[in-house]
């Protein structure tokens, strides 16, 4: 055995037949497995084209809200959802501070993505799911929230409302 | 290391038999005759593969049903990436599974590999045709293009005329009120879960009969027996490297059609099956009244019990290729019958069909209709040419999809042909109508 391997080494011995056949097995299958898992991971895993996302639409008066009295409203505005193209319902949690500029929060929390409300007791947004506590200016109070809450861009024309995409926190 | 990995695969064959298994099922003797003309079984086995891979990747963005299939068709082809690849490799490979299937079949046949003892792993072969062809009529429909729709009419009506048992059937398969949102549903789920299982279990059984019996040896005084590796694989694997080029390249370059979105009104649209039933269609054309039932149920019915039958008509010893002649005539036969069928069939499919009819638009009215699309306000919801609001589809591709009939129709009462539109409907004066589709069909795709 050890005489024989010592003998390829120093004269390279041609390819013999069942070397070749199991090379050429294992180079093919390995084309053929290359080509599907690219394939596959670009199908599975690259974002599409055009992302789904949210027009910006009039979600009400700013005559409406009181300055220090967050207010949950809702408002309809267009979705892009995969292939499905509709009008649907949003809500959001305005917020008019005393300078009369106007704060619009996404609203659910940045912990787990639980439904938040506002608290007018303790002057705070509470989750109910596992406690997080944000300030009327969307700080982490307490809780398990890793990041002040999330915004929707705005746009103030004259005395109406327009929301826009989200603004993610960081 | 490398005992650390010898210790853990052998600790996996000693708990599973595992490696044992797999050594067993690759170093079984198979004759030394065999060769090229047995690698079919292996590439069809293969082929089936990757349409259950392809067809599981497709489901991760389809939507069944009358209401999303098509948009969610196209949202793969035109929004996720290798979409367009992923599904001409379902359906390439369909059509390849076809072709390779029968010449399974076919070498099988002129070789006598079906005679005693593998009678019964020639009628499971047979009931594997019947499983694979189900698969192509229930897919047929999934796409909801007009070709879909009008092709499933045809054949659920077809099922009607089976005798005793046609309304039975019909029921079972949704169509019993015509072609429907029950249709789609019903043939989804063949298509996805009864027929892939049925698949499993008949494809396992097969290869446990081939185990079982050997590979029928070429000649038959051959008594020399090889491993099945890596001898016989390697003729398998290139076997299945060229099949699977072949595919990759008529995936990536071939476009699969895509008609209009399936329109029940479309009274224009002339239905034409896939080309493997091609030659059923034409046979339909030679029995008329009564006898119809017998070319569209009793022909096909006699024709799978021949299939059954053969290895208990031929029952003689197995005898070399070359003294095989009436097996060879017989196939030539039915090769010749099949294809001048499909011939006929295909010459005789109207010119409309294969390419679209070109259409000169008057130009003035193309300009007064692109001048009414932003009057009207159009474009605030639609895009042309990329611009344009997002709330409504994009209009470039609208002539390819719909009928112009349709699009009047539409602007009179969205919701009522597209169920959730919020599109409200338009009364245009009948001149700014046709002005507004003239332009709508003068949009490049």
């Amino acid at each position: 055995m050890t005489n024989e391997y010592i003998q390829e080494q120093s004269t390279p011995a041609p390819l013999d037949r069942r070397a070749f056949l199991e090379r050429t097995i294992y180079t093919l299958m390995s084309l053929i497995a290359g080509a599907v898992s690219i394939t596959s991971a670009l199908y599975l895993l690259r974002p599409p084209k055009n992302q789904s996302r949210s027009d910006w639409a009039d979600a009400g008066d700013l005559r409406d809200f009181k300055p220090g009295v967050p207010k949950q409203i809702t408002f309809e505005r267009n979705h892009t959802d995969g292939w499905r193209a509709f009008a649907g319902k949003d809500s959001v949690w305005v917020v008019k501070n005393p300078d009369d500029s106007v704060t619009a929060f996404v609203p659910s929390c940045t912990h787990l993505g639980c439904a938040y409300a506002w608290q007018a007791r303790r002057g705070a947004f509470v989750c109910p799911c596992h406690g997080s506590v944000f300030s009327q200016t969307g700080q982490v109070i307490t809780g398990p929230a890793p990041r002040p809450l999330d915004r929707y861009q705005i746009e103030q024309t004259g005395s109406r409302l327009r929301i826009g995409p989200i603004l993610k926190s960081s | 290391m490398n005992t650390l990995v010898q210790q853990t695969i052998g600790w996996v064959d000693n708990r599973t038999g595992l490696r044992t298994a797999i050594r067993k099922f690759f170093l079984e003797d198979v004759p030394a005759s065999t060769g090229w003309p047995q690698v079919f079984g292996s590439v069809a086995l293969f082929l089936l593969l990757n349409q259950a891979l392809t067809g599981i990747l497709l489901a991760f963005n389809y939507s069944p049903g009358p209401g999303d299939a098509y948009s969610s068709l196209t949202y793969i082809i035109h929004q996720v990436a290798a979409g367009h690849l992923m599904r001409g490799l379902h359906h390439w490979g369909s059509t390849l599974m076809i072709i390779v299937v029968a010449c399974h079949m076919l070498q099988v046949f002129v070789y006598g590999a079906y005679k005693k003892p593998r009678e019964v792993t020639w009628a499971l072969g047979v009931v594997l045709l019947l499983i694979t062809l189900g698969f192509g009529l229930t897919g047929y429909l999934l796409p909801w293009d007009n070709k879909a729709y009008w092709g499933t009419v045809v054949t659920t009506q077809i099922t009607q005329q089976v005798p005793f048992a046609g309304a039975y059937i019909s029921t079972l398969i949704g169509a019993a009120n015509g072609v429907g949102a029950l249709t789609f549903a019903r043939f989804y789920a063949l298509h996805t879960l009864v027929l892939p299982a049925l698949m499993i279990f008949t494809v396992a059984a097969h290869l446990t009969l081939v185990r079982r019996h050997g590979v029928a040896p070429a000649a038959p005084d051959d008594q020399h027996k090889r491993p099945f590796y890596p001898h016989q694989l390697f003729h398998d694997v290139v076997a299945i490297f060229i099949a699977f080029l072949a595919l990759f390249l008529a995936a990536a370059l071939i476009d699969v059609p895509l008609e209009r979105m399936a329109d029940p009104t479309d009274t224009t649209y002339v239905p034409r099956p896939e080309w493997y039933f091609l030659f059923l269609f034409q046979s339909l054309k030679f029995f008329h009244g009564p006898f119809e039932v017998v070319g569209s149920v009793g022909l096909p019915t006699v024709a799978i019990l021949a299939m059954l039958a053969i290895p208990f008509i031929d029952r003689g010893r197995m005898r070399k290729l070359t003294e095989r002649t009436a097996a060879i005539a017989v196939a030539i036969l039915t090769i010749a019958g099949w294809s001048s069928l499909t011939l006929a069939a295909v010459a005789s499919t109207p010119a409309s069909l294969t390419s679209p009819p070109p259409t000169a638009l008057d130009s003035k009215l193309v300009a007064k209709g692109a001048v009414l699309y932003v009057k009207a306000g159009c474009d605030s919801c639609h895009q042309v040419n990329g611009v344009g609001g997002h709330i409504g589809p994009a209009l470039n591709r609208v002539a390819k999809r719909r009928s112009k009939e349709w699009i009047e129709r539409h602007f009179v009462a969205p919701g009522a042909l597209s169920p959730g539109s919020i599109m409200p409907p338009y009364r245009f004066p009948k001149e700014d109508q046709d002005a507004l589709v003239t332009y709508l069909f003068s949009l490049p795709d």
